[in-house]
């Protein structure tokens, strides 16, 4: 039997996204940020603005794939990837990727708000039977949490940050307006500062 | 007593070796075999196997934001999979080193293989990428050499387009 009718998402998407993301953050310590293009960029921005944040305007697909070659160069400090389920989608396979390498520093967060928000908030694939902690699963990331309340940040931080890692969680988050949080948007800029604050360039 | 012939991947690996290129992101492609299997035989050295050629434009990029040095090597199938992943590394002004192995062009038997082949050096000039062709064996090692000291020096993105001629064509049995 098929089913032609689209079950309802899994989980209740509450979780508002800035003030969520501004808590998590509390408890990053020196770990280095690398956010998805658009509204992971635009949260972390939000949060107040640090060196040690990739902000990213392109390149959609790419967060994972970029964290972990952070993550392998530098393997005495944390990384957490934080990113949407659009951008995820794209670069799915960089799980199996992650996976393969396995580095313990890496955590990966997904802002789930399952739709592409930033271009009209159309349907996105995980609105209705995939479930990406099962996939992560699936390519063998074995420390997995799905996050459906504000109060569970504290658990989250712990597995982002300080839990050996590859770890992955998704945190089902709302659709809400939020305001623009533009940083620089220059890309020599973004990583020549970075570079700095991972201590491999001079000012 | 035989002496083991030398050959492209020798020179290219002595010229990673003495860049401190250290990690190789690959799709593998046939002429990438020997090279690649230098690579995971030599203890200082990591092979990052990829799901898709581009999600080596990140890794190469990481690795460069966090202080080390990296290159993709793939089949030009592959090089269509990486151009809007290009933008990253051309954007940050990252160093992106891609070695290449051509298909699509020299004596192809497949008809699939020859678009995306023989739109290879003017896509990744499109988006910003410097191309260094080669036709001979015996040329890759300085050409590769040049292409990275390019990339690394200057900040930009270079690849190494490794032709057909060299590798040779697969006929899968048929005349």
């Amino acid at each position: 039997m098929t089913s032609t009718t689209k079950p309802a998402s899994p989980a209740p998407n509450k979780i508002k996204r800035r003030p969520f993301v501004a808590e998590l953050l509390k408890y990053r310590g020196n770990a280095l940020v690398v956010p998805g293009l658009g509204s992971p960029t635009w949260d972390i921005s939000a949060a107040g603005d640090q060196p040690e944040y990739l902000y990213s305007w392109g390149g959609m697909g790419l967060a994972v794939s970029t964290a972990l070659g952070i993550a392998l160069a530098q393997p005495d400090r944390r990384v957490l990837a934080i990113t949407g389920d659009g951008e995820m989608m794209m670069g799915i396979g960089s799980l199996g990727v992650v996976a393969d390498q396995a580095p313990q520093n890496l955590g990966i967060l997904v802002l789930d708000n399952e739709h592409f928000g930033e271009t009209g908030r159309q349907h996105g694939l995980t609105g209705a039977r995939t479930d990406m902690c099962k996939v992560a699963e699936g390519f063998g990331i074995q420390k997995t949490l799905l996050v459906t309340e504000e109060s569970q940040v504290g658990a989250l931080a712990e597995l982002m940050f300080k839990t050996p890692g590859p770890t992955f969680a998704v945190a089902k988050i709302a659709i809400t307006e939020d305001p623009w949080a533009l940083p620089v948007k220059d890309g020599a800029a973004i990583a020549h500062r970075f570079r700095i604050a991972v201590g491999v360039e001079k000012p | 007593m035989t002496t083991k012939t030398r050959t492209w991947s020798d020179d290219v690996f002595a010229e990673m070796k003495k860049r401190d290129i250290a990690t190789v992101a690959t799709i593998p492609d046939g002429g990438l075999t020997q090279l690649l299997n230098m690579v995971v035989a030599d203890k200082d050295m990591r092979l990052v196997t990829l799901s898709t050629e581009e999600e080596g434009i990140g890794v190469a990029t990481g690795q460069w934001l966090g202080g080390k040095r990296a290159m993709i090597a793939m089949q030009s199938s592959g090089v269509g999979n990486c151009i809007n992943a290009l933008g990253i590394p051309v954007t940050m002004r990252a160093p992106c080193l891609m070695l290449v192995t051509m298909r699509g062009q020299w004596g192809e038997f497949n008809p699939w293989q020859v678009p995306m082949g023989q739109a290879t050096r003017t896509v990744l000039e499109a988006v910003g990428v410097r191309c260094f062709p080669v036709e001979h064996a015996d040329e890759i090692g300085e050409t590769f050499a040049a292409a990275a000291d390019i990339a690394f020096h200057g900040r930009l993105s270079a690849a190494v387009l490794v032709s057909q001629r060299v590798i040779g064509a697969k006929g899968f049995g048929q005349k």
